[in-house]
């Protein structure tokens, strides 16, 4: 080998290296963002249980740190409204959702799909400034001429907030996975005698079901954390919610609410810090339970 | 092995001068181009940047007023500024809402001029206030009369002061209970971080909570319209938010005030009741200034203060200030 050879050889070699590393750094960064995102709740959030019993605050129904009585730091309505919010939602997303896909990838004709799937797709674009509004001016005022009460600014209104906007993740995410069923699935079935309804049914959705789940999780993930358009639409009452018909706060919209205006280095700013640790453990458990199921369903298959 | 060694003695022979010099022409060679490019890039960024900081634009931006905190003063504070900047050519104001909760937290941390609330300072806030070296003053700019609204369908005509106190502590459930049908109260009010929220628990509900059924909207538009659509609702906005081109809103009921069952009851946007203190949830509306106001901000403050702002304030359906604040304000601009 001659001179100049190897060592461009060796040259690229480095080059190699450099490049790996380069991508290296990239991954890792997530993870430090991630830890130091970790790092400053927690910090932030500790000192709030000097003064605040972790059972107080787990407990209490009662959150009124301004009160001119007796500060209060209990977030068990907030935690109630925040679940109650996003079940309801995941209630109406989930048969929607999945249906709109099925229907999507199994019977829809080839120019409805082409129209549809980009219409779903602008959905998901729409700011949830704007949701919370549709929520104020149009489902609010519907849904109180449908119950008879006197105000729509209730939980109901926040789910099916909620599952308009998780709907995209779920439908865009679900026609995926049952794309990727393997073509011979359908055929066998089909060949067996079995009607294109019971192909879908007992064949390809079984089939698809961990990228369905996974669908599901993500729009659950979206609607923790959605802050704007609950807090438009639902009210923002503190008391414990007893129904969907009533007014609820979210763990978010708490946040968004009262961070804005909070003296820094108080009780209550920690107390916030401490809210937003509680918000970050359960979206952290949510995905956790994702990867479980899908790590099983995956090992199933296989 | 063999291949290290050769290597290492590359590193110490002639030939490793030489293909130094050739890669680094090379370098240069290749990237020429590229290197001018980036070159000409950066000095059309400084060129940019020292543009930016020359010209007028900034010089003017750096003037502005900043005006931040109270919702229920936003309106007026801004139909003021227009009207000031329309003036005097040169002056620049910019107001956000936000509360005066907000407002007063900006002027302490220095990122606003001017602080619009619509409740007094807390001692708190003073502390950490002089704490930081901003030394607050206070403007009275005009009087609220605090409306207690309800929807139009609601027959109901008039409260004590005692009678609503009650009705936000959750105390009183149903309007049967103060002489309205028999309907159960629905709470409307705003967020903490509002003024007029701190104002109605010091002064109507007597430093008590509020009822944790209560609604708690963003601001005062969102409080009425939701008490258009809700006739069971209740609410608490200031008077500017009542009134559409100088009449009450339709499908919007102010209720008339009684300051106890003794008392006669009067109406918020009855001027002379509000000024005689016979309207018993009138209060005003500051502005607050760190330290002595400079130039360009006493300007502004003396034209909401004198005849002409106070004529805008009068026509936004809020009151204008009496000799005892105008007294106090002109101590302040000295």
């Amino acid at each position: 080998m001659s001179r100049p050879v190897k060592r461009k050889k060796r040259l690229s070699q480095i080059k190699e290296e450099s490049i790996r590393l380069f991508f290296l750094a990239h991954g890792l960064l997530a993870v430090i963002v991630l830890g130091g995102i970790f790092v400053l709740i927690l910090s932030n959030a500790v000192p709030a249980f000097k003064e605040i019993s972790i059972k107080e605050f787990l407990m209490s129904h009662t959150w009124d740190p301004t009160s001119p009585e007796k500060a209060e730091y209990g977030i068990l309505s907030m935690i109630a409204s925040t679940m109650m919010v996003t079940v309801g939602a995941l209630f109406i997303a989930i048969p929607v959702g999945v249906g709109v896909a099925a229907y999507l990838s199994d019977v829809a004709s080839w120019r409805v799909r082409e129209i549809v799937k980009p219409v779903v797709e602008i959905l998901a674009g729409i700011p949830s400034v704007v949701v919370g509004f549709l929520g104020i001016v149009l489902f609010g005022p519907i849904i109180a001429r449908i119950f008879n009460i006197s105000s729509g600014l209730t939980a109901l209104n926040g789910s099916i907030l909620l599952a308009i906007m998780a709907l995209p993740t779920i439908i865009s995410i679900s026609e995926d996975s049952l794309n990727a069923v393997p073509q011979s699935y359908s055929e066998a079935s089909l060949a067996l005698g079995a009607s294109r309804w019971q192909t879908l049914i007992r064949v390809r959705l079984p089939a698809a079901l961990s990228g369905i789940i996974a669908s599901i999780m993500l729009g659950l993930g979206r609607a923790i954390g959605e802050t704007m358009t609950v807090l438009m639409a639902t009210g923002n009452a503190r008391s414990f919610p007893h129904g969907f018909l009533d007014s609820i706060r979210t763990l978010t919209a708490n946040i968004a609410i009262e961070l804005g205006e909070v003296p820094y280095h108080t009780t209550h700013y920690y107390g916030l810090f401490a809210i937003g640790l509680t918000l970050f453990l359960i979206t952290f458990g949510v995905n956790l339970i994702a990867d479980i199921i899908l790590n099983k369903y995956q090992q199933r298959e296989q | 092995m063999n291949n290290k060694k050769e290597i290492r003695r590359k590193r110490t022979d002639f030939g490793l001068a030489m293909t130094e010099r050739r890669a680094f022409f090379s370098v240069k060679s290749l990237n020429g181009s590229k290197k001018i490019r980036a070159l000409s890039v950066l000095i059309g960024v400084i060129a940019f940047v020292q543009i930016l900081t020359w010209s007028p634009l900034f010089a003017q931006r750096s003037k502005m007023i900043q005006i931040k905190g109270s919702d229920t003063m936003v309106n007026l504070v801004q139909i003021l500024a227009e009207e000031y900047m329309s003036r005097s050519p040169g002056a620049a104001i910019a107001v956000l809402g936000g509360g005066s909760g907000t407002g007063i937290a900006a002027l302490i941390n220095g990122t606003c001029d001017i602080a619009s609330h619509s409740r007094e300072w807390r001692q708190r806030e003073i502390d950490q206030a002089w704490e930081k070296g901003v030394k607050p003053r206070f403007f009275v700019v005009a009087v609220d009369g605090l409306s207690i609204i309800i929807n139009e369908k609601n027959p109901l005509e008039k409260l004590t002061m005692p009678q609503v106190g009650a009705i936000y502590r959750g105390e009183i459930k149903n309007w049967k209970e103060v002489g309205g049908p028999d309907m159960p109260i629905v709470l409307y009010g705003r967020q903490s971080n509002s003024g007029t929220y701190v104002f109605m628990q010091e002064h109507v509900l007597g430093n008590k909570n509020y009822s944790p059924d209560m609604r708690e909207m963003n601001g005062n538009a969102q409080i009425v319209e939701s008490i258009l659509q809700d006739q069971a609702g209740i609410g608490y906005v200031g008077v500017g938010y009542v009134l559409e081109g100088g009449q009450v809103r339709k499908g919007l009921k102010v209720l008339n005030i009684a300051k106890d069952e003794k008392s006669a009851a009067f109406s918020p946007l009855n001027k002379a009741a509000v000024d005689s203190g016979d309207y018993p949830v009138a209060r005003p509306l500051f502005l607050a200034t760190n330290g002595k106001p400079n130039q360009a901000i006493a300007g502004f403050l003396s034209f909401i203060t004198g005849p002409e702002g106070q004529k805008v304030v009068e026509r936004e359906g809020f009151f204008t200030i009496g000799a005892k604040h105008k007294e106090q304000n002109e101590k302040n601009f000295k």
